[in-house]
């Protein structure tokens, strides 16, 4: 009985996670590049909006519905971080205010209520939402089943992503001039990579990916567009972009360690055990408090430090 | 790839672009705004119309934006106290919370304390949860270098979850025990009631004026005195700052205390000047915190502007909430404050840059 709390907690762990690693994963991208993007809460928001508001709106089978809706959400993510992009890097604006404006713009009570009232969007559950699937009708496995065979299709290209984007950032060409762009801006630009491509680039990828999050809450979680759905996830990401050094291996793990405490006020109280919610909700935010302060300190930062050139804008020294 | 647009950082910069470059970042959010609106079929003048006429047209829409305004300015000096030393302090919303908390405890304890005492002890409390609740942020900054933006933020929601358990969820010292069914909070004391003056027919809450009063003491902290230099060095350069003997941690936790102060004030002027008692629901509705970013944004963190802007953001909002229905979709009012948030960030690089498009310079080059 206590092991099958256990299963369930940690597959659980990992359906929760899986928001958290998208935006997470576009968060390195991102900050690897050099730009800090505080707007991933507001960008969540709004890929959650328009991705319900595909699965309601595109008809077809199924798996065509959720398909389009997952690449509607991420084009709406990316196009809210391409304003984010035009701000820090044409603009050279300051990186944490304009994060900060995508958020309150797209947020809460911005844009992303505003779609989902004229769009309608929030009276019904969306007709499609993501389910779990069978992956090689291994699903009934004992122990292993539920916990890895039993999530969602997001959820297994998360996972591939996770090894393509390490690939991507460690053994590849661009991988390492990306890493350049973001320790160095004034020798990559020296060595003829053009750092503002780079930028644009990763920072709409990063929204792409956080916009898919979003769907993930809008059409997996709930699946019913709220407005302010997210809650907070999007600052929780990136707090794991922190955590994970700027690993994507690595933010897998926090991913479903953060995941299993979101999920866990929820999967206790479904089994009728008596705990008090309030400290269950707010222990993800208490543990990311804690989390940053022991990664802040001296060793943790000389040994898996930020990208030197984080949230400074490039200038090109003229003359 | 060469870019469109050319910067040249300004050698000088002239002292009219100061109030020029926030009307213009104003009116580039509106026609934005506009364009917002005009792309999702509704028509845009006619918005902004019913915008201006419940937002600041008459007596009782001007007094409902000096309330708006209230709260705004006191989150407004919250954030700008903090942006002027490089601090981001994105908390603002739960500093507020906590400081209607703190006041509230107090305002209900009251018995019989003449009115103006009342104020004052509210106050007081209001401050002090505020200030230790931002200290906290500041002490973690200061002693383990850890980014505030993202655990100031956190707190946010761990204040938050606190209003839900102590109104919601426990039978606290703060809920109505009168009302088992609809939980809410317990109603303070009479005595304990902020004042409302009438001038000219429009409604002026005292809590209004202590914000003007806040206001012109951080102005003077900041502009005529030693700390207020000292942070203003530490701002520039943490450099010179370290190589003047400028003690830098304990400087961080006195602003961020003094910001979190400042957003405490709010939540006690919130219980005792409008609400009259901890309105857990009300008070995450209405996002105060991060609006008063947009406050201290677009009023480039001068705190005497600040409160002049909130009156601004407060008419806009409290309109926005008045005008709520089918044809005024609620997310409007985030999404114009947004959209001010960004031209007024972009606007910052019209006073450091002149802006040069790169077509003009191609026959200059050579030079």
């Amino acid at each position: 009985m206590n092991s099958n709390i256990l299963i369930i907690i940690i597959s659980s762990a990992i359906f929760y996670g899986t928001p958290l690693f998208f935006a997470a994963l576009g968060g390195i991208f991102t900050e690897r590049s050099g730009v800090l993007n505080l707007g991933v809460e507001g960008t969540m928001l709004i890929g959650g909006v328009s991705g319900a508001w595909a699965c309601i709106h595109i008809g077809g089978s199924a798996w065509f519905t959720v398909t389009m809706s997952i690449l509607v959400g991420a084009l709406a993510g990316g196009l809210v971080s391409t304003l984010l992009a035009f701000l820090c890097i044409t603009l050279k604006t300051n990186q944490t205010v304009a994060g900060l404006a995508i958020t309150i713009f797209a947020g809460t009570v911005g844009l992303s209520s505003y779609f989902a009232n004229i769009w309608e969007v929030a009276k019904n559950p969306v007709p499609r939402p993501i389910r779990t699937m069978d992956l090689f009708g291994l699903a009934d496995m004992p122990i292993l089943g539920p916990i890895l065979f039993r999530q969602t299709s997001l959820t297994y290209l998360s996972w591939l992503l996770a090894i393509l984007s390490t690939v991507y950032l460690f053994r590849t060409r661009i991988g390492l001039q990306l890493r350049a762009v973001g320790e160095s801006p004034q020798t990559a630009d020296a060595m003829g990579i053009s750092v503002i491509r780079y930028r644009y680039i990763h920072t709409i990828l990063g929204g792409a990916l956080a916009g898919v999050g979003g769907v993930f809450y809008s059409l997996a979680i709930v699946p019913t567009w709220v407005d302010g759905m997210t809650k907070g996830a999007g600052w929780i990401a990136i707090a794991l972009v922190i955590f994970g050094f700027w690993r994507p291996s690595l933010a897998l793990v926090g991913a479903y360690l953060f995941g299993g405490l979101q999920s866990l006020s929820s999967t206790l109280k479904a089994r009728g055990v008596d705990i008090s919610g309030d400290i269950l909700d707010a222990l993800p935010f208490f543990m990311t408090i804690v989390v940053l302060v022991l990664v802040s300190s001296r060793f943790a930062h000389r040994r898996l430090g930020a990208p030197a050139a984080l949230g400074i804008p490039y200038e090109r020294e003229e003359r | 790839m060469k870019s469109p647009l050319r910067l040249e950082r300004r050698l000088e910069q002239p002292k009219w672009l100061n109030w020029a470059v926030p009307l213009i970042s104003l009116a580039a959010a509106l026609v934005l705004g506009a364009i917002v609106l005009w792309i999702t079929g509704k028509n845009p003048i006619d918005v902004y119309q019913r915008i201006f006429e419940r937002g600041f047209a008459g007596k009782r829409a001007f007094s409902g934006a000096l309330e708006m305004a209230t709260p705004l300015a006191f989150t407004g000096l919250c954030a700008a106290v903090a942006f002027r030393m490089g601090l981001i302090n994105i908390g603002g919303e739960g500093q507020f919370y906590m400081g209607a908390i703190g006041a509230s405890w107090v305002a209900i304890s009251l018995d019989g304390t003449p009115v103006g005492l009342s104020i004052v002890l509210s106050c007081l409390a209001g401050m002090l949860f505020g200030s230790v609740y931002s200290a906290i942020v500041g002490i973690l900054r200061a002693r383990y270098n850890t980014n505030e933006i993202i655990t100031s933020l956190m707190m946010n929601y761990l204040a938050g979850i606190l209003l839900n358990y102590l109104i919601f969820n426990s039978k606290s010292f703060w809920r109505d025990p009168d009302s088992p069914q609809f939980p809410k909070g317990k109603p303070i004391a009479d005595r304990a009631a902020w004042n409302t003056y009438t001038v000219f027919g429009i409604a002026v809450p005292i809590a209004f004026l202590i914000a003007i009063l806040a206001g012109v003491t951080i102005w003077f902290l900041y502009k005529r005195t030693r700390f207020g230099f000292e942070v203003g060095v530490i701002a520039d350069s943490p450099k010179a700052a370290r190589y003047a003997g400028i003690r830098t941690s304990s400087t961080i936790v006195v602003v961020m205390a003094m910001s979190g102060a400042l957003a405490g004030l709010g939540g006690a002027a919130d219980v005792g000047n409008f609400r009259g008692l901890l309105d857990a629901k009300g008070l995450q509705m209405a996002g105060y915190g991060y609006t008063g970013i947009v406050v201290a944004a677009l009023a480039r963190r001068n705190p005497i502007t600040t409160v002049a802007v909130a009156i601004f953001i407060g008419g806009l909002t409290k309109a926005g909430y008045a005008l709520q229905g089918p044809d005024f979709p609620s997310g409007l009012v985030g999404t114009l404050q947004g959209l001010i948030l960004f031209t007024a960030v972009a606007g910052e690089i019209l006073i450091k840059y002149r802006i040069k498009l790169n077509v003009r310079r191609a026959g200059a080059v050579t030079a």
